[in-house]
């Protein structure tokens, strides 16, 4: 008890930081890119909306190295944007936090715009009829009528966009690399502390991101539940 | 006042090919389920498109597919009752009637216009209710004060009372008849229900499998359908094929019946109707009197309807009558039944195109 005290004590929490503001700030991204993609594509013919979403979706089913190798085929400084982000815009990404956010953002977009979709799909399309009948515009419609209906669709999409992005490894490793105190997230900290044959400070981490994981989904279903109150026990 | 449809759309299955033409007032648009009712008013209202033709209202084009025009829902100024309402159901009464004033930016002038609404649809005290508060009669209400809100030109009808309990239904549709009363534009009116239509529009237009029927008065329509189609959907429970001998006689092969008409004009004739509530008992050898067994007698609310199979028939006749006629019938017994002359009315069949 004592010894794993001590641990926790001189534990260095930087990947917990880095880890929360990582899924923080990629999941605001998400937020509104994922619901203003969701809205455009619900307005796509058929062809057109099977094949943009399925572009969509791909980080979703692709291992995260996959991408991670196109993000790095994008971004290295060797490459033309990356080199020209880097010469003209002084943006770096590669080997930095903002590769980070980049990665956890692209593997977590889909669950965000995927879920957005599904909660407009839902929506009554009368209530979007009606709106238009009575000459509301196209956005009143939408930030009046579609989103408080597809509110608790949006909110668990939000919450699992947080859970995936805190928890990236395989591309963030590739493009933002383990940096301690900069790049170094949890799940990076875990793979290299394994490597280094510390199982203690391992086991603490893995505490720690199932403890707030857990807690996540935990807060999602409560919602969720007091959302949709026609859902009964089988 | 008026409004002028004529178009064509193509949809899974069948066809929708409308051509109406709506003066002010109350028109119906009877058809059966999945006739195509409710894909027209969409079209008018401009929230489906159609693949062809034209929309016009009061000289106004609202869609003309040959000079490309297509003006979106909000700017054509029709008013839209959904079937189930379709309140926003985040919004409060006065947040949902106020979604239709919008577009008056005087804060003052919207004021009035509610109190005026609100009491007019007797919606005092429940403007800061949510939809899921309301009863369903209140729900309509809400939804009809929304709609006419915005001072639409034309207003459409979708089956208003289909989502309503029968003991409310009656209320609901006088004071919905009360409302179109008021109304200066033109109505159209959508509903399966023969009943509705009658005691609520001036002309009915009949939706066959997508395809209008010229418009007719709703009496008109009623006493005289020229069509199997019209006489089915307008509740004719009594339809067999039938072929005509004579101008004044034609001969019912199903009933093994030759019957005596009145003359009429009509060719081609190939079936004939006659409403259960014109069947009746009567003495043997009166005309158009046929012996028949009763093979079944059910009660309805207020009368019996009794099956009956005319000798050496091969199908039955539906005759509705009075509960104290009915007692004197049994099931297995035979009498004779008349379907009055100027009762059977002769009918065309009219095929898809």
């Amino acid at each position: 008890m004592q010894e794993i005290w001590d641990i926790l004590k001189n534990l260095d929490y930087s990947p917990l930081w880095i880890s929360l503001k990582t899924g923080l700030v990629a999941t605001v991204i998400c937020f509104f890119l994922g619901i203003w993609t969701a809205r455009s594509v619900m307005r796509m013919g058929k062809r057109a909306k099977a094949f943009v979403d399925g572009l969509l979706t791909l980080p979703m089913v692709l291992p995260p190295t996959v991408a991670g190798f196109f993000l790095l085929l994008i971004f290295s400084l060797r490459r033309p944007i990356g080199s020209f982000l880097y010469d003209e815009l002084s943006i770096k990404v590669v080997q930095t936090w903002l590769g980070c956010v980049l990665a956890a953002g692209v593997i977590s977009f889909p669950l965000m715009y995927r879920n957005a979709r599904a909660a407009f799909e839902q929506v009554d399309i009368e209530l979007i009829y009606a709106g238009r009948t009575l000459g509301m515009s196209e956005r009143a419609i939408f930030w009046r009528v579609v989103l408080p209906s597809a509110g608790p669709g949006v909110v668990s999409g939000t919450i699992l966009t947080f859970a995936r992005a805190l928890g990236e490894y395989g591309a963030t490793s590739m493009l933002a690399g383990n940096i301690a105190g900069k790049t170094g997230t949890i799940s990076q900290r875990i793979a290299m502390v394994i490597q280094n044959g510390d199982y203690q400070t391992a086991g603490l981490w893995v505490a720690i991101i199932l403890l707030i994981s857990f807690g996540i989904v935990v807060v999602m279903n409560i919602f969720a539940d007091s959302k949709l109150r026609n859902v009964k026990k089988w | 006042m008026s409004l002028s449809v004529n178009i064509i759309k193509r949809l899974p299955g069948f066809t929708l090919n409308v051509s109406l033409d709506a003066e002010a007032g109350v028109t119906a648009l009877l058809g059966a389920s999945g006739s195509g009712k409710s894909m027209t008013l969409r079209c008018i209202a401009g929230v489906e498109r159609p693949d062809e033709g034209s929309i016009v209202l009061d000289g106004r084009v609202l869609y003309d597919s040959k000079a490309k025009i297509d003006l979106p829902p909000q700017a054509r100024k029709v008013g839209y009752l959904f079937q189930r309402y379709a309140l926003f159901p985040s919004m409060t009464v006065l947040q949902n009637i106020d979604a239709g004033l919008s577009l008056e930016r005087e804060a003052r002038v919207r004021k009035e216009k509610h109190e005026r609404l609100i009491e007019r649809f007797h919606l005092q005290g429940l403007e800061h209710r949510l939809p899921r508060e309301l009863s369903g009669g209140q729900m309509q209400r809400v939804a009809l004060c929304r709609m006419l809100a915005g001072e639409p030109e034309a207003i459409l009808l979708d089956e208003p009372f289909a989502a309503l309990d029968s003991h409310l239904r009656w209320q609901m549709e006088a004071e919905v008849r009360e409302t179109l009363a008021g109304f200066s534009g033109v109505a159209l009116l959508v509903s399966h229900d023969r009943g509705e239509v009658y005691r609520m529009s001036k002309r009915v237009c009949v939706l066959n499998a997508g395809k209008s029927e010229p418009l007719l008065e709703t009496q008109a329509l009623f006493d005289h359908p020229r069509t199997l189609q019209t006489a089915l959907i307008t509740g004719c429970k009594n339809c067999p094929p039938a072929e005509r001998i004579t101008p004044e006689t034609v001969f019912v092969p199903e009933w093994n019946a030759k019957l005596a008409c009145a003359p009429d004009q009509a060719e081609n004739i190939t079936h004939v109707g006659i409403r259960a509530h014109y069947v009746a008992p009567c003495q043997a050898g009166a005309e158009n009197a046929l012996l028949c067994r009763v093979v079944d007698a059910a009660d309805d609310v207020l009368s019996r309807v009794l099956t009956l199979l005319p000798e050496g028939g091969m199908n039955v006749i539906r005759a509705e009558v009075s509960k104290t006629v009915g007692d004197t019938l049994q099931i297995g017994g035979e009498t004779w039944f008349c379907l009055p002359k100027e009762h059977i009315m002769l009918l065309k069949e009219t095929h898809e195109s």
